[in-house]
C-alpha cells in the first residue's frame, strides 16, 4: 500500500519539476519576438504619464539638432557578440541611453552596462573583465598602475560633461554670485538648523528667511554637488525639501522669492524663464562664471562641471561590435540624445567628437590627465 | 490541623482568588497580542496597498515583455524576470539534491558524537550567516577562481549556497517527524536501512522536505545583496542564451529603478514589486497545496 501510494506522490513531484522546466522551457523559447519594446513607444495604459517617450524632442541647446540614423546599417544589423560595460552610476545614464539606440540597430549585439562606481569599475577593468569602462573622472595614477601591473592597455574617450546649476527665483535680486566657501556654509552639515537666513550667508544680503531646494540623497546629482562643494560625497545638512525629481525642485525655486536650489543644468535650460541663475566664484576672488554651455565646454565654470569619460580596453577595440558601438556613441546617431532630459548632460563639441572619433580610430593609448582629475581641466588638450 | 500544611503555604482561609484580577489581566493580555498582530498586519496592509497603487497602472504586457529602457512607460521587466526564472531552476537543481541527501546522511546514517555535532552546530550558524557573506564567497569563488564571471551560473552556486542550510535543516526536521515505530516496523521485516529510507522515511517526510524546499527558494528569489556583490546591478537589454551568460534578476531591477531620479520609475519599480510579489504568493501557496494534499497523519 504504501509502496503505491509512494508512487503517485512520485508522479506529483514529478509534474511539479516538469512545470518548472517547462516555465524554463517558455523562457528560454521567446527570444526574439518582441524586440518592439526597445523600439515603439508604449500604446496604452499610461496616458497621464506621457512624458517618458521623447526622444526625438528637440535638445535644450541654442541650435536644436536631429537625431541621424547611422550610416552604416545594414552592417550594424549583421554585427553579432557581447559588449561588457561597468562603473560610475554617473555615466551610467549615458552609456545605458547609447546601449538602447545602438540596439535598434545592432538587435545581436548584447550590451550589459553595470554600475559599480568609477574606483570599483577600475578594479574590473585593469583586471580585464570588462571591455568599457564608465568613468566620471579621469583614471588615477594608482590605476595606471593597476592596469599596466596586468598589462592592459586602454583608450580614453571624453563623451560628455556633467554640470549643475546653483538657482534663485528671479525675484530675488541680491543673490548674483556666490562663492563655493559660502555654498558650503549653506549646505553643510553643520549648517542645519543654524544657517536659516539670507543675511547669515553673507552681511550684505537682507534679512530674509533661506529656503532650500536640492537633490534628494539618492541621487547622482546630491553625490556631485557634496563632493564639489563640502569636498566629501553625501555630505550635506538634511533640512531642506529635498527631491529625486528636479522638476519638482524648479517648481518649488521659482515658486520662491528666498529660496535657493541646485539641480542638472539642463533642468535650467528647459526652465529658463521661470529661474535665476547664481554665478559661482571657485577662489572668492571675484571671477564670477555662469554656467554656460560655453564656460561648461571650456572648463570655466567650476567645481560644478566635470567632463565624464569611457575607457575602452585595446584587445576589446579591436572586436567590431565594440568598434561600431563606441563610433555609434560618439556619432550624430547619439550625442543630440545626450542632452534630453531622460539623459540630461551637455554632449561635446562637434570638433571634439570628431577628434575623439579620430582618437578611437587610431587607437591612442594612454591618458591625457596624467594626474587624475584636475579642477578647470579642459579638453582642448583631445583637439591636438 | 497543622500537620497537613505545607510550611509557608497559605491555608484555606487565607486564599484569595481575586477572579476579577485575574480576569483583567487575561484581558489586557488578549488586547495587546490583537495590537500586536494589528501594528504587523496593518503595517503589510498599508504597504501592499501603497504598492498596488503605485504599481498597477505601469503593470501591463509591454511592462512583461519589454527590456529595460530610459522611458518609464517603454521600461519592462522581461529580462529580470527570465533572469530570475534560470537564477531559481539552476540554484534549485544545484541545492535541492545535495541539501536532502545530506539531510538525509546526518539523520540516518551519521553516528552519534563530536564530529556530527560538531557538522550540526556549523549547519546551523551557516543559516543564520548573513546574505552579503555568500555574495563575497560567491565573488572571490565563483567568479574570480572559477572564473565564471558574472553569470547565471555563478549566481545560482552562491544563492545555492545561501539556501543549502536551510534545505538541510527543514529536511532534518521533516525526517525527525517520521514516528520510530515507521522505521522500527520496516526493520521488523527486513527491510535494508536504503529500503527503510526510500520506501518509508521519505515518502511520510516528502510534504515537510518539500515545504522546506519551496521556502528556501522563496528566501532565494528575493534576494538582492549577494547578487549585487558578484555584479548582477546592470542595465542588461536581453535574456540569458545559456547558465554562462550575463543576467539581472527582480530584485536588482526594482533596486536600480527606485534609485532613478525620475519619478515615473517609483511606479515602474511597484510594478516590479508586484510582479515579484505573486511569483512569490505562487510560489508559497504550492507549498501549501503539496503539505495539505500529501500530509498524513499518525
Amino acid at each position: 500500500m504504501l509502496r503505491k501510494s509512494w508512487g503517485g506522490k512520485f508522479a506529483l513531484l514529478f509534474g511539479a519539476l516538469l512545470a518548472l522546466i517547462a516555465l524554463v522551457a517558455v523562457a528560454c523559447g521567446g527570444d526574439d519576438d518582441d524586440e518592439k519594446g526597445g523600439e515603439t513607444p508604449a500604446s496604452g495604459g499610461q496616458a497621464t504619464q506621457a512624458g517618458g517617450g521623447q526622444a526625438t524632442k528637440p535638445a535644450p541647446t541654442s541650435t536644436p539638432e536631429k537625431v541621424k540614423e547611422p550610416a552604416n546599417k545594414a552592417e550594424l544589423a549583421k554585427l553579432k557578440g557581447e559588449i561588457i560595460i561597468d562603473g560610475s552610476s554617473t555615466v551610467y545614464p549615458v552609456t545605458a541611453a547609447a546601449a538602447e539606440e545602438f540596439r535598434k540597430y545592432a538587435k545581436d549585439v548584447r550590451i550589459s552596462v553595470g554600475i559599480s562606481g568609477t574606483g570599483g569599475g577600475f578594479k574590473k577593468f585593469c583586471n580585464g573583465e570588462t571591455d568599457i569602462q564608465d568613468a566620471s573622472r579621469p583614471i588615477l595614477p594608482t590605476e595606471v598602475e593597476a592596469c599596466k601591473a596586468k598589462g592592459i592597455e586602454y583608450i580614453e574617450l571624453p563623451v560628455a560633461y556633467d554640470g549643475l546649476s546653483v538657482v534663485v527665483s528671479p525675484k530675488n535680486t541680491w543673490a548674483q554670485c556666490l562663492t563655493v566657501a559660502e555654498l558650503k556654509k549653506i549646505w553643510e552639515p553643520d549648517a542645519q538648523g543654524k544657517i536659516t537666513n539670507w543675511k547669515q550667508v553673507r552681511d550684505s544680503f537682507p534679512d530674509r528667511p533661506l529656503k532650500l531646494y536640492g537633490a534628494g540623497a539618492d541621487s547622482g546629482t546630491f553625490d556631485y554637488f557634496t563632493e564639489a562643494i563640502m569636498g566629501k560625497a553625501k555630505s550635506s545638512r538634511g533640512d531642506y525639501q529635498a527631491s529625486e525629481d528636479d522638476n519638482i525642485l524648479v517648481q518649488g525655486v521659482s515658486g520662491d522669492e528666498n529660496s535657493l536650489g541646485y539641480f542638472g543644468y539642463a533642468y535650467y535650460i528647459e526652465n529658463p524663464g521661470k529661474l535665476k541663475l547664481v554665478a559661482i566664484d571657485e577662489k572668492g576672488d571675484g571671477n564670477c562664471v555662469l554656467p554656460s554651455e560655453e564656460t561648461i565646454r571650456g572648463g570655466k565654470y567650476q567645481p560644478l562641471s566635470r567632463p565624464i569619460f569611457i575607457y575602452v580596453r585595446k584587445e576589446a577595440a579591436d572586436r567590431p561590435e565594440v568598434q561600431a558601438f563606441v563610433k555609434f556613441y560618439l556619432s550624430k546617431s547619439f550625442t543630440p540624445i545626450i542632452p534630453t532630459k531622460e539623459v540630461g548632460y551637455i554632449p561635446l563639441t562637434d570638433e571634439l567628437y570628431a577628434a575623439i572619433t579620430k582618437r578611437f580610430e587610431e587607437k591612442k593609448l594612454g591618458t591625457l590627465f596624467p594626474k587624475g582629475s584636475e579642477v578647470g581641466a579642459t579638453l582642448d588638450r583631445y583637439l591636438k | 490541623m497543622a500537620v497537613t500544611t505545607v510550611e509557608g503555604f497559605p491555608t484555606r482561609a487565607q486564599f484569595r482568588p481575586r477572579l476579577g484580577f485575574r480576569k483583567v489581566t487575561g484581558a489586557v493580555f488578549t488586547g495587546l497580542g490583537l495590537v500586536a498582530i494589528c501594528i504587523g498586519l496593518g503595517l503589510l496592509v498599508w504597504l501592499l496597498i501603497d504598492t498596488f497603487v503605485t504599481g498597477l497602472p505601469w503593470l501591463d504586457w509591454q511592462f512583461l515583455t519589454s527590456f529595460d529602457s530610459r522611458f518609464p512607460d517603454r521600461a519592462g521587466a522581461k529580462a529580470a524576470i527570465y533572469g530570475t526564472a534560470y537564477m531559481m531552476f539552476f540554484t534549485l537543481i544545484l541545492a535541492l539534491p545535495i541539501g536532502v541527501m545530506s539531510a538525509i546522511y546526518l539523520e540516518e546514517y551519521a553516528q552519534e558524537g563530536k564530529l556530527k555535532s560538531f557538522i550540526q552546530i556549523n549547519i546551523s550558524n551557516l543559516a543564520a550567516v548573513p546574505s552579503i557573506i555568500y555574495g563575497l564567497l560567491g565573488l572571490q569563488v565563483f567568479v574570480r577562481w572559477m572564473s565564471l564571471e558574472r553569470s547565471v551560473l555563478a549566481g545560482s552556486l552562491t544563492m545555492a549556497l545561501l539556501i543549502l542550510p536551510i534545505i538541510v535543516v527543514a529536511t532534518q526536521e521533516a525526517l525527525r517527524a517520521v514516528p520510530p515505530s515507521i522505521r522500527d516496523a520496516s526493520y521488523a521485516v527486513g527491510a535494508t536501512r536504503w529500503e527503510t529510507i526510500r520506501h518509508h522515511l521519505l515518502p511520510y517526510a516528502f510534504p515537510g522536505i518539500l515545504t522546506g524546499n519551496i521556502l528556501a527558494a522563496s528566501r532565494a528569489i528575493g534576494e538582492s545583496a549577494p547578487l549585487i556583490t558578484i555584479g548582477a546591478l546592470t542595465y542588461v537589454p536581453f535574456t540569458p542564451n545559456s547558465p554562462l551568460d550575463r543576467f539581472t534578476v527582480l530584485p536588482i531591477q526594482i533596486f536600480n529603478w527606485v534609485s532613478r531620479p525620475q519619478a515615473e520609475f517609483q511606479g515602474v519599480a511597484a510594478a516590479g514589486i508586484i510582479v515579484l510579489l505573486v511569483v512569490l504568493l505562487l510560489m508559497n501557496s504550492v507549498a501549501i497545496f503539496l503539505r495539505q494534499k500529501l500530509q498524513r497523519r499518525f
